[in-house]
């Protein structure tokens, strides 16, 4: 119960953070409330929009994933996110700062609108990039009432703790805006950041130092691939480094890079976003690694390699339903939080507790963005602003926050865990094949709006046919995947134990490609823009 | 020159990280950490001195000039 004490502390300050942000608002003006006036400061724009893009993927599923994968997670997850963010950041955000600027936009499908000279193609992007977002949300909402309730080992139920933590979410943005959300989120990222040094020092001593763990791990067959990343496809790994195009895809990355005061604030941000990456993921993903050599001394994770030993040996033999059951049996999700509960003093844990639920609760931009889209791509566009005025149209942002949370609620008590687990797999794909748009509307003349809209319908195509695929194909267990159509002896399309794959490669592959294809052809193939408007995003130096 | 020689730096850091060199090592780094690990470490390391290196010889300051220009104006800083 005490390291609750220290959640509910951690809670009090969030929401103190988002009524104090509300006092120096000016609550009726939109760029105040969606964008935070266009003015944070170099320290608040880097951790902030550091803290948007980490959800509880970070301390908790790396670890998990690493737990049961190896150091691979590393690799995979933020070695590449740690370059292609940046880059994104430095060659697409920056460039969308300045037009947020120049034009006053404050939303991502309001620049497309502007820029390909359209108006319901712009809503068409505006949906699907909504559905797609929807999911976070919802999973924000599960993990806040599942960590709060194994942090306060059950005291707390899901039930109540789902409620809790929508509720304070719900308050800091509603009050706060996204002066608010941005405080919140730097002060998450201090506490992600200290987590990840707090938690390898008391962790290592508990276990007596990581050198004679790591030297058993490598040398027991049972252990010793998870040092290495032979089970690991080099097509796979590659496909990987197509998943952090989603970043600067995701409209609250967008809509974050155009908080920024002066267009210098992106310089810090891009030199150091993949040292803090390091920082976060490489503790996390040590420590899940190392989780391995604890069994004798925690019985949870000794139940959790049992699992895993099952499903590698009798997976073959077993009914999809019960390789489910005991996949769920050996996921190492909580590792980490086993880890504190045996290592850490009271207190301490309490401390880290709250560095966790810090990144459970990444949902707010979300909201936020979802809000900002809704009262600027639809309410204001299609007349709102102008027939009730600016503070209305802020009312309106307001209550949909309290709308969407209290839906995404209702939806978190009913619907099983895993079923958005996997749809934010799906839109992780998603918005990685939607980046195409941005970068064709600020790095191409000739890109056309018809162009956008084959782009936009593919990947709302791609990403329900990948999802029905697996939902209507059980995975097969652990080994090679099950083939499901081959084109002259090439394998075209098949199941993985944990997705699927096509010509070898993750979905997002094809995916971004074909996108991006579509995007030139169609474009090739239509009128474009009038000369006037792309001379507003063009220079002659361009 | 100098924008071509950034690109073959971007670049070549993007295929450098598909290290196939040390896909099965069990090698541990000071002992500690395994080497697939380490390098890793290190890629993330190198992808922001890579940041410096573009945010210092390729920066976009022709749309800071070009904002200015409009007489927008942000807010006080938060």
């Amino acid at each position: 119960m005490i390291p609750a004490i220290f959640v509910f502390i951690y809670l009090a300050v969030v929401v103190y953070i988002g009524v104090f942000a509300f006092r120096r608002s000016e609550g009726h003006r939109a760029e105040d409330f969606f964008l935070a006036n266009r003015s944070l400061g170099t320290f608040v724009f880097l951790m902030s929009l550091f803290g948007t893009n980490m959800t509880a993927v970070a301390i908790l599923g790396s670890s998990g994933h690493a737990f049961t994968n190896g150091i691979v997670t590393y690799g995979l997850m933020a070695s590449s996110s740690g370059l292609v963010i940046p880059l994104t950041i430095f060659l697409i955000g920056t460039r969308v700062w300045a037009l947020g600027k120049k034009y006053g936009f404050i939303t991502p499908v309001q620049i497309f609108r502007d820029r390909w000279e359209c108006a319901h193609i712009g809503t068409v992007i505006f949906a699907v990039q909504a559905v797609l977002l929807v999911p976070y949300i919802i999973i924000g909402i599960m993990g806040g009432g599942t960590t709060l309730s194994a942090i306060s080992g059950g005291f707390v139920p899901y039930w109540f703790g789902g409620a809790i933590v929508a509720m304070v979410v719900m308050s800091y943005v509603f009050f706060g805006g996204m002066r608010g959300t941005a405080w919140v989120n730097t002060f998450q990222t201090i506490l992600f950041l200290v987590f990840g040094v707090i938690a390898i020092g008391v962790i290592g001593t508990g276990m007596g130092g990581f050198r004679g763990a790591a030297e058993a791990l490598g040398s027991a067959p049972a252990t010793s691939w998870l040092l290495t990343r032979e089970r690991i496809s080099p097509y796979y790994f590659f496909s990987y480094t197509f998943i952090p195009l989603s970043a600067i895809a995701f409209p609250h990355i967008l809509i974050f890079c155009l908080t920024a005061k002066r267009m210098v604030q992106f310089k810090k941000t891009v030199i150091f976003y993949p040292l803090c990456i390091l920082l976060i993921w490489f503790p996390c993903v040590f420590l899940g690694v190392m989780a391995n050599r604890t069994a004798g001394e925690i019985p949870a994770i000794r139940e959790k390699q049992e699992a895993r030993r099952v499903l590698a040996q009798q997976g073959k033999t077993m009914s999809p339903e019960q390789r489910e059951v005991v996949r769920e049996q050996a996921a190492g999700d909580d590792v980490i939080l086993h880890l504190l509960q045996h290592y850490a003093p009271l207190w301490l844990a309490g401390i880290l507790g709250a560095g966790i639920m810090a990144a459970v609760m990444a949902s707010d931009s979300q909201i936020l963005a979802l809000s900002t889209m809704f009262t600027e791509d639809v309410f204001a566009f299609y007349g709102g602003k102008r027939r009730f005025g600016e503070p209305v149209q802020v009312q309106t942002g307001r209550i949909f926050v309290i709308v969407l949370t209290i839906l995404a609620y209702v939806v978190a008590l009913r619907a099983p865990e895993t079923i958005f687990e996997i749809a934010i797999q799906y839109a992780f794909s998603g918005f990685a094949a939607l980046s195409p748009l941005m970068i064709a509307a600020l790095f191409w003349r000739g890109s056309t709006k018809w162009g956008a809209l084959a782009s936009t319908v593919w990947v709302a195509l791609a990403v329900t046919a990948v999802a029905v695929f697996q939902q209507t194909t059980a995975a097969p267990p652990p080994g090679p995947p099950a083939v499901f159509w081959t084109v002259g002896g090439t394998e075209v399309l098949a199941r993985t134990p944990s997705g699927t794959s096509v010509f070898g490669f993750m979905p997002v592959v094809p995916m971004v490609l074909v996108s991006a294809l579509l995007m030139v052809v169609v474009s090739k193939l239509t009128p474009k823009p009038s000369a006037a408007t792309v001379a507003r995003y063009f220079s002659e130096r361009d | 020159m100098k924008r071509a020689l950034l690109v073959l730096a971007v670049a070549s850091l993007y295929v450098l990280h598909q290290d196939i060199w040390f896909w099965g090592s069990k090698r541990l780094v000071f002992g500690i950490i395994p080497v697939g690990l380490f390098y890793h470490g290190c890629f993330s390391v190198a992808a922001s001195l890579l940041m410096w290196l573009l945010v210092r010889h390729a920066w976009p300051a022709h749309l800071e000039r070009e904002v200015e220009g409009t007489g927008r104006e942000g807010g006080e800083a938060s």
